[in-house]
């Protein structure tokens, strides 16, 4: 049965675009969480005509669709978690327009991230949305996940910056949602599609706003002997009313092995540290920046530093973007957490993430964005080990549990995918899951788009699921 | 009242109690949608409430307006078919007030006037600015999509709403989205929403992000005799590390209605620093620096003292450079003058004539240059006076300001109408009308040649129309909730479902 499909896929796209032996799926059935699933057949489409016929051809073989960017998703959105056909967005990457008057861009999904916002940088624009992963995660990805990144907490996440998208249904048919000026009557298609897993229609094409480098910025390093003492600043730093570009905790713990492999010039004996930017006009920033260091101190911080020039502060933010990486020196394999809480009970919630961890026997480390309340608590272990492997997604479940207990959410950034289907009842009823199928249904009737993904498999009270451990899994974001 | 009202009336009293119920003409009378009479008021007090009107009404398949202080519901197309009002001021408590974490759960029915003023307490607000402000609920501010200046800045609703709970079209109450400023957890269903004049659900709870109110805030003013100055003064704008709250463009039409006229609802304090102590005023005369037969460009920005002094001096000189004849800086003493005039622009032109149109276009701001000369050009050539406000981000407001509401005008209107559509068509754009007279919703209903369709308030039809039309169905299987208000049955053919 593949065979044939093989062979039209092979007519369509040309045999370098088809990839189905079996050492070649492999490659194709990780993303960067800790879940699995294989394709049959991977296949690289280059325009939008192909996208259609693809779906087509999968229809008549009976057979789902994934879309796929870089693959660096964490809860395994882009994944063939049923196998299938899993379609690689990563050659269509060109940069169709920069519209530097109208300060928009039209790009197709497979673009890098970060490749937009060099485009963009000679008109003194940039994509605002940068996920930790931004050197090579794709635009088309960010669509999918509402991807955020930690300038987000001033600039809003992926669904603020985008103005209109070309979909492809599962019937083949392309569609066009929203518009390049962003404002027409009628129902917001292009604020449900975003975030929306790729389980509603395949994204071909992109008009994102690009935003204007701002004039000034002040990157700061607050230093703390105590976490609660970070904490309350973060706190603090919202109630009063400051809002920096960027606001992002690491832990002493995480800390040290970040700084042994950047050396960015982290404390080694810290408890934990804030890294705070500001931007905006030279006069805000000089106010902002002296308020900001204000309340470090009012909460006991050993020393706020302020990155002298622009090296200085691309090597705090490189560690702090490769920070994931850097723990994949202190144990086999990492799991990141991603959960989202008010953000006037920081303090409190990383406390309780420190007992689930002492309960559960794991070192629990925090990178995260703490200006807006999302947390990303890791959990560091080794995928040899079938038990410590299960105890270290128990551990994870209940920290999520307490998220949402306090009033927060599943996922800040990263989505539900196949990690966090089985949790959806601890926030949705009934009524909320038949709304959302009949939402998903008006797109994906069939479920042939992105099967398995956000809606729970199981009637569940938020149990999760006895999963087989992976035979290894690495994080990359 | 009629036989089917007083039954129609009996039946809710049973559900709601006899208390949330009215009907009756003069009632009713007052909740007509363009003209479209009802049978019966039901004012739930819960969502609970809510979920049981709706079901009944399924169950007898009647047809549901959803509304708040009823200041925009000449919104949208005339419902197909309307037995019930669903006045939702009755739900009016804030379930949840994090100012720390800087988010708000708020009841449908809230006055957004007095939400603002709770949150100010605590120096935050909600950037919506919306005309109707002293009488709005957040709730009708949301479902019927209506902007503020401040979108220059903070965005529109669907950059800040957080979550909402809703009952859908089978009287089930739902909820998509959270409460916390961060949030990829199922559908973003809140989105669809907005602007979605209860077509799709009846909102009952919003949640929202709420913003640290503006420490200090300054306006500016710069007149031009062109609207070239001005476009080329917001261009410089743009350009620049500036970031103002409102950015503005008014035509010399819209400065005459300002300069001679105030608004009609009375004005409330957003910020207590603007005429302290005063709850309720009526707006000061604009200045003489606002010169009436001129383009102005308006602006806000807020920040330290430095700050202001940088912007200050630095919008002047920019002004200075696109040769402005005359620059202003507003204080808080004169401020509300033209802010209170810019917020209530749509509410003003509403006032300023009997016969009242008021397009929106949407459009790339760099198409405004070319886009404004012909507008004034259309509306010349048909011989209404009219105004503009156009915000920076490209979306702008165009009216039609007739002297009479007669059969000639409506004719002349809908000429208009059709070339303003046509114009917004070949710069890309999008128009609609959003508030005109019913006798012209009627009259402007025409076939369109291009697509073989029919051509109504909403402008050409969308080409995810069928999407749309599904969602809808998705919601409101038994189409009860708004019929037509926004997809639309025609009007020539009314309304058998």
């Amino acid at each position: 049965m593949i065979s044939g499909l093989v062979r039209d896929f092979e007519r369509l796209l040309g045999s370098s675009s088809v990839l189905y032996q079996p050492e070649d799926l492999l490659l194709y059935e990780y993303d960067g969480s800790v879940e699995k699933g294989r394709p049959d057949v991977v296949v690289f489409p280059t325009t939008t005509e192909h996208v259609s016929r693809i779906v087509q051809l999968a229809a008549q073989h009976d057979l789902p669709v994934v879309g796929r960017g870089a693959g660096t998703g964490l809860s395994g959105g882009a994944l063939a978690r049923t196998g299938g056909v899993m379609m690689v967005f990563a050659r269509m990457n060109r940069i169709l327009e920069v519209d530097a008057e109208n300060h928009r861009a039209i790009v197709q999904p497979g673009v890098v991230n970060h490749d937009l916002t060099l485009a963009a940088e000679p008109h003194g624009l940039y994509f605002a949305p940068d996920p930790s992963s931004w050197k090579s995660c794709t635009i088309g990805g960010n669509v999918a996940e509402n991807a955020g990144g930690p300038h987000t907490l001033a600039y809003g996440v992926t669904a603020n910056h985008v103005a209109a998208l070309e979909l492809v249904l599962p019937s083949g048919e392309i569609v066009r949602i929203g518009s390049k000026h962003g404002d027409a009557p009628g129902y917001d298609l292009t604020g449900l599609i975003v975030g929306s897993e790729g389980t509603l229609a395949l994204v071909t094409e992109i008009t994102v706003k690009l935003s204007r480098k701002p004039e000034a910025v002040k990157t700061l390093l607050a230093i703390f002997d105590a976490v609660d003492d970070a904490a309350d600043t973060v706190v603090d730093i919202t109630a009063r009313a400051i809002t920096p570009a960027a606001c992002e905790m690491l832990d002493g713990w995480t800390l040290r092995a970040v700084e042994d492999y950047i050396h960015a010039g982290f404390p080694m004996d810290s408890a934990a540290v804030l890294l705070i930017e500001v931007e905006g006009l030279t006069e805000s920033v000089t106010a902002q920046a002296s308020a900001v260091t204000e309340v470090c101190n009012v909460h006991r911080a050993r020393e706020v530093r302020v990155a002298r020039d622009s090296a200085e502060r691309e090597l705090l933010w490189k560690g702090r973007k490769n920070a994931f990486g850097a723990l994949g020196r202190l144990a086999p394999s990492n799991y990141v957490l991603d959960g989202v809480i008010p953000r006037s009970k920081l303090p409190q919630a990383l406390r309780r993430i420190q007992q689930i961890g002492q309960q559960y026997g794991f070192r629990i480390g925090n990178i995260f964005h703490a200006g807006d309340g999302n947390l990303h608590p890791i959990v560091l272990y080794d995928p040899r080990d079938a038990a410590q492997f299960e105890r270290a997604l128990e551990a994870s479940a209940e920290i999520i549990r307490y998220c949402v207990e306090i009033g927060g959410a599943l996922t800040g950034e990263h989505g539900v995918g196949m990690e966090k289907s089985e949790l959806m009842p601890l926030l949705f009823s009934d009524a909320d899951f038949d709304l959302m199928r009949r939402v998903h249904d008006v797109f994906n009737p069939d479920s042939s788009l992105n099967p398995g993904k956000i809606f729970p498999l199981s009637k569940g009270c938020g149990e999760i699921r006895v999963r087989k451990p992976p035979a290894h899994a690495a994080s990359t974001k | 009242m009629t036989k089917t009202s007083t039954n129609l009336a009996a039946r809710l009293e049973s559900l709601i109690g006899a208390s949330h119920v009215a009907a009756g003409p003069s009632v009713c009378a007052d909740y007509a949608v363009d003209a479209v009479l009802h049978s019966a008021v039901a004012k739930p007090a819960s969502a609970e409430e809510v979920a049981a009107i709706v079901r009944f009404a399924a169950l007898e398949k009647l047809a549901i307006v959803p509304c708040g202080n009823r200041t925009k519901l000449r919104i949208g197309m005339p419902p197909s078919r309307y037995d019930l009002a669903l006045d939702m001021t009755g739900l009016s408590q804030i379930a949840h007030y994090d100012p720390g974490d800087l988010t708000l759960s708020v009841d449908a029915g809230f006055p957004i006037a007095k939400l603002n003023a709770l949150l100010f307490e605590h120096k935050q607000f909600l950037p919506l600015l919306v005309p109707w402000y002293s009488r709005s609920t957040i709730g009708g501010t949301i479902a019927s999509g209506i902007d503020s200046p401040l979108r220059q800045f903070y965005g529109t609703a669907r950059d800040f709403l957080l979550g909402a709970e809703f009952v859908d079209g089978a009287g089930k109450l739902c909820k998509s989205g959270g409460r916390v400023v961060k949030n990829v957890t199922g559908y973003d269903l809140h989105k669809l929403l907005i602007g979605s004049l209860g077509t799709l659900a009846v909102v009952t709870r919003l949640n929202l992000r709420t913003f640290p109110a503006p420490p200090a805030s300054r306006g500016f003013v710069a007149s031009f005799p062109t609207q070239e100055g001005a476009l080329t003064l917001r261009s410089a704008i743009a350009a620049s590390p500036l970031s103002p709250l409102t950015l503005d463009i008014l035509s010399p039409g819209l400065a005459h209605v300002f300069a001679t006229r105030t608004p009609a609802t009375p004005e409330v304090a957003v910020f207590s620093d603007e005429n302290r102590g005063a709850h309720q005023f009526s707006l000061p005369p604009v200045g003489d620096w606002f010169r009436p037969r001129e383009w102005q460009l308006c602006a806000a920005f807020d920040g330290t003292p430095e700050v202001l002094e940088r912007y200050a001096r630095d919008l002047t000189r920019l002004a200075e450079q696109a040769r402005a004849t005359s620059t202003a800086i507003l204080d808080d003493s004169t401020r509300p003058s033209v802010w209170g005039r810019l917020r209530e622009s749509l509410s003003m032109l509403l006032e300023a004539s009997p016969a009242t149109v008021i397009f929106k276009l949407s459009v790339l701001p760099a198409q405004h240059a070319a886009l404004f000369a012909k507008l004034q050009e259309i509306a010349e050539r048909a011989g209404l006076t009219h105004g503009l406000v156009a915000r920076a981000g490209g979306t702008l407001y165009f009216a039609l300001l007739p002297a009479t509401a007669d059969d000639d005008t409506i004719g002349r209107l809908a000429q208009a109408a059709i070339q303003i559509f046509e114009c917004a068509s070949s710069v890309k754009g999008h128009a609609m009308l959003l508030f005109a007279p019913l006798s012209l919703k009627h009259a402007f209903y025409v076939p369109d040649a291009s697509s073989g369709q029919h051509l109504n308030i909403w402008g050409p039809r969308r080409p995810d129309f069928a999407l749309m039309h599904r969602l809808k169905s998705a919601f409101d299987p038994h189409n009860i909730l708004a019929p037509s208000r926004l997809i639309e049955i025609p009007i020539s053919s009314p309304a058998t479902p």
